[in-house]
């Protein structure tokens, strides 16, 4: 058969073949990284299997609305990272990025406490893939995410 | 395409695009940025720290789109042996390199105030740290199997294919495991970025794009001229030797 082929065309199908095992390799490798190579934990996961308490672990979620509190130091806040799922009652002490707002997204670097509150060292804000311009901080989120829908 | 194996006509066709590429490259990039920095409005969480995404998303764009070419390129080499499949390949590799390059830099500098870091380890802001480092492997390996031999470097064109793997895994990283970094906001068909941003943006992009095609023709007549300036001494010498 290789005979009846051209050289070129032996080469096409040989390197097309190679890509695909190739590729698929690829895709294998980063499927079975799947797990670890996520940057942080949700709140379900933390909850179905709790890392030991002196472990250091991200948690990421949503902060969710209206559980944020203040201390009566000033500097301590607490809040609670929900996925949709499950939530987790998080603590910090320090200064939070300026993107840290209620309904956002969060990343809180720290460890769990044996009583299933998470104590974070540090806070990152994650912001998510909407922009909206200022002019439409003002409307719901339903209404801005029509407008954002409308101008696709 | 093999219309274009003739070097002499890849340069005629080169001459007159690779300025145009430029020239509009240029107006449409500082039009878009303009339009970006001055007009487009203040993001409603991020405030104004957002108009860095007129640099930042076009670079991290035209460094996948590099490889990309290096890897198309490379493929063309070792199929149909075109021979400026290979000349294309090396032009690439630098442009893409420092688009790379930039969309780190950039990202890190809007990590500071959007995020409240510079740098994190997760898997969008590795794996482009990872195609950095693969073009400056790449560039290494094609300029050390040139010094070797001019005829066959298959190296870098099998380096050029495999390293196209992370090109996929930079895109569905955040979409395959949890990120620090958000997922895409531009999709195919639809965006979560309003059109106060996105237009400029896509314009930006439209415009850094032809700049970019613009290094690269440059580049390969560079590397063409190069090879004809080095052919012709060798013929000198030769003759110059013979004559002797």
């Amino acid at each position: 058969m290789a005979g009846v082929l051209k050289a070129k065309h032996q080469r096409l199908v040989l390197l097309s073949l190679a890509l695909v095992v190739l590729l698929a390799a690829g895709l294998l490798a980063a499927w079975a990284l799947r797990n670890q190579a996520s940057y942080f934990y949700v709140p379900s996961e933390i909850i179905a299997a709790p890392p030991e308490p002196d472990r250091a672990v991200r948690l990421g979620g949503m902060v969710e609305n209206g559980s944020l509190r203040t201390a009566a130091d000033g500097v301590t806040i607490m809040f609670a990272v929900q996925d949709g799922k499950a939530r987790v009652p998080v603590t910090f002490k320090g200064i939070v990025p300026s993107l840290f707002v209620e309904g956002s997204g969060v990343v809180a670097e720290g460890r769990m406490r044996a009583d299933g509150t998470f104590i974070a060292d540090n806070l990152l804000a994650k912001h998510d893939e909407n922009y909206v311009p200022r002019e439409m901080q003002d409307m719901t989120m339903e209404q801005a995410e029509k407008v954002v829908r409308e101008t696709k | 395409m093999h219309g274009f194996a003739n070097p002499a006509r890849f340069l005629r066709i080169a001459r007159w695009l690779m300025p145009l590429c430029m020239g509009a490259g240029l107006v449409v990039a500082v039009a878009a940025l303009g339009w970006g920095l001055f007009v487009a409005p203040a993001e409603r969480l991020q405030g104004e720290t957002v108009r860095i995404v007129y640099l930042h998303v076009p670079a991290a764009w035209l460094g996948m789109a590099g490889w990309m070419s290096i890897a198309a390129a490379s493929f063309a080499e070792l199929v149909w042996r075109h021979p400026l499949a290979g000349i294309a390949a090396r032009a690439s590799a630098v442009p893409g390199a420092v688009f790379t390059g930039v969309c780190l830099v950039t990202g890190s500098l809007w990590g500071r105030p959007a995020w409240g870091t510079w740098w994190v380890w997760d898997g969008r802001l590795t794996s482009m740290l990872v195609l950095l480092f693969l073009y400056f492997g790449w560039m290494a390996l094609s300029q050390a199997s040139e010094a070797a031999d001019g005829g066959q470097n298959k190296a870098p064109a099998i380096f050029g294919l495999v390293g196209a793997v992370n090109i996929p895994i930079i895109h569905y990283s955040v979409i395959w495991w949890n990120s620090q970094h958000q997922p895409p906001s531009i999709t195919v068909g639809k965006s979560a970025m309003s059109g106060d941003f996105l237009y400029p943006l896509l314009f930006a992009m439209l415009g850094f794009t032809l700049v970019f095609a613009g290094c690269v023709l440059a580049r390969m007549r560079a590397i063409l001229a190069d090879q004809q300036a080095e052919a012709r001494l060798r013929r000198k010498a030769r003759a110059d030797v013979e004559a002797f």
